[in-house]
């Protein structure tokens, strides 16, 4: 691991102002993707700015939602009594993630900001797009059987390896942000980006800003929602492809549909032509496979991927079936 | 915390200082260990004395003040300076589990913590959980049910199920394998493993 200075923040603004002014420096928050990355000489951060003294960690209701800060631990959202009631879908997506140890260290924020696990992005002597711009891509082509099948270029196919954000990209919650010009909002559907020619950026954070927390809307989606989890063993590996499934369901017809799937893209990948195609059906598994069949247009293979051209429409049906109780 | 404020460290100008001028000529203004490092020529370890951080811990309970890098681990700090060598290092990337320790009673991986951030936290290793020379029930458990083979796995595996019990995890055993899963056994251990849990669990002792 390089060498690099330490300093902690007390004041969301403090921490914003120790990144602006050094452009190497970084946030450490649950430091379970970043110190990892720093031991393999993916990321070399002149500065960490310990932000776990923030006071961002509460899970509060809200009049129209929840609100969860930036730094509340993975283990600590899924275990929240309102989670559970109000947001099943996200309390399942995080015990499908990580192991309990790594729950217990990782934020919310930084769940959002982990890197991709791409392993040409993590072996320093590949050539990889998204660590080192220009330098190509040994992915494309090579041992592909993690990599995208939606939205991915020429440039990156690598996919983001969460499950929170898959569900949080279903419930529509939005993102809470403080930089160096002041507070902003953003869709959390728009904080992911796709690699396109810049793959480097994961996300469409400006420079020194920080996440302080996310809000997620009360809905009518609690009873039936499941997410569903395909991998390589039972528990604590990362997803092949997941899904999110979330149905309002009122005398057998649906009212409103969320479906978005992880392990697919660069990003938290929403299925938004498959919900309105739900909307106002039946919930049978007719309708749901055609639901998978619209979700799958446009998908792509790059060999070793392939078997996911397959497995994903299939998981968006279980999934469904799960969610709906069919 | 200790501090709460942002701060300069004082090591932070060390780069500056690498950098504007050679370490010689600034000997005037540094302490006699870092001429020392100077003159036998050693760069690497002049940064390492300008970036030591104080760090104080409790560690099984006894209040530790160390100087470290930012960059130590707590698995690092434990096994090296503290010589606590119970917590093993298994792939030190958050991936088996060996490293596994309490922050403040939460079971962490220690090898992805970097140790500053432990700041005024107790931490507990595998030698910090029996009572003098009487095992802790789940240690208790492991000898009964054979839950090792070669034994590399075990410091963090039981300080795992610890937990894993603590937490209200360990109540079938279908659950004690969800939430053991972050415990990789290359000896394949795991049924024998589930049972010391669920024997410890429902054994009625204090785990």
């Amino acid at each position: 691991m390089n060498q690099f200075e330490y300093t902690r923040a007390n004041t969301a603004q403090a921490a914003v102002n120790a990144l602006s002014k050094e452009t190497g420096a970084v946030f450490l928050a649950g430091g379970t993707n970043l110190v990892d990355l720093m031991k393999r000489g993916v990321s070399q951060p002149t500065r960490l700015v310990d932000i776990n003294g923030l006071p961002m960690d509460k899970i509060e209701q809200t009049a129209t939602g929840l609100r969860i800060g930036a730094l509340a631990k993975n283990a600590d959202v899924s275990e929240h009594e309102l989670v559970k009631k109000h947001f099943p879908l996200l309390s399942m997506a995080f015990k499908a993630g990580a192991s309990p140890q790594l729950r217990n260290m990782a934020t919310v924020g930084g769940n959002m900001m982990q890197r991709t696990r791409c392993p040409y992005f993590y072996d320093t002597a590949m050539r990889c797009n998204k660590r080192q711009p220009g330098s190509g891509c040994d992915a494309i082509g090579g041992y592909n059987r993690m990599h995208a099948i939606f939205g991915a270029s020429e440039q990156c196919i690598a996919v983001h390896p969460s499950d929170m954000c898959v569900a949080l990209t279903a419930l529509d919650a939005t993102i809470t942000i403080s930089g160096p010009k002041g507070e902003r909002k953003m869709a959390f559907g728009d904080f992911h980006r796709l690699p396109g020619a810049t793959p480097d950026k994961d996300n469409n954070l400006q420079k020194a800003e920080l996440i302080t927390g996310i809000t997620i809307p009360f809905n009518k989606l609690s009873a039936n929602s499941h997410y569903l989890k395909v991998r390589d063993r039972a528990s604590y590996a990362f997803a092949l492809v997941s899904v999110a499934a979330a149905l309002d369901i009122r005398n057998g017809v649906i009212q409103e549909a969320r479906l978005a799937m992880g392990g697919v893209a660069h990003k938290p990948w929403r299925l938004t032509e498959a919900e309105k195609a739900l909307k106002g059906k039946a919930a049978d598994l007719q309708n749901f496979k055609e639901a998978a069949r619209i979700a799958m247009l446009g998908a792509k293979g790059y060999g070793y991927n392939d078997f996911k051209l397959k497995l994903a429409p299939n998981a968006i049906v279980e999934g469904l079936k799960m969610a709906g109780g069919v | 915390m200790s501090d709460h404020t942002i701060h300069e460290v004082p090591g932070s100008s060390r780069r500056s200082f690498l950098k504007q001028s050679s370490a010689l000529a600034a000997i005037s203004l540094t302490p006699a260990s870092v001429i020392n490092a100077a003159r036998n020529g050693m760069d690497e370890k002049i940064a390492g004395v300008f970036e030591k951080m104080q760090l104080n811990v409790s560690v099984n309970g006894k209040k530790q003040q160390v100087y470290i890098e930012p960059r130590v681990t707590l698995l690092d700090l434990l096994r090296e300076q503290l010589h606590l060598t119970g917590t093993k290092k298994g792939c030190d990337h958050g991936q088996c589990g060996a490293c596994t320790v309490h922050v403040n009673g939460r079971r962490v991986n220690s090898c992805l913590t970097l140790a500053l951030t432990t700041e005024g936290k107790e931490v507990t290793t595998i030698e910090g959980l029996a009572n003098g020379d009487e095992l802790h029930p789940m240690q208790e458990a492991f000898i009964e049910f054979d839950g090792f083979q070669c034994g590399y796995c075990t410091p963090g595996q039981i300080m795992s199920a610890v937990c894993c019990v603590r937490e209200g995890h360990a109540e079938t055993p279908d659950q004690v394998r969800e939430f053991m899963s972050g415990n990789i056994c290359r000896c394949g251990a795991y049924s024998n493993i589930v049972d010391a849990v669920m024997s410890a669990k429902q054994g009625g002792k204090k785990i």
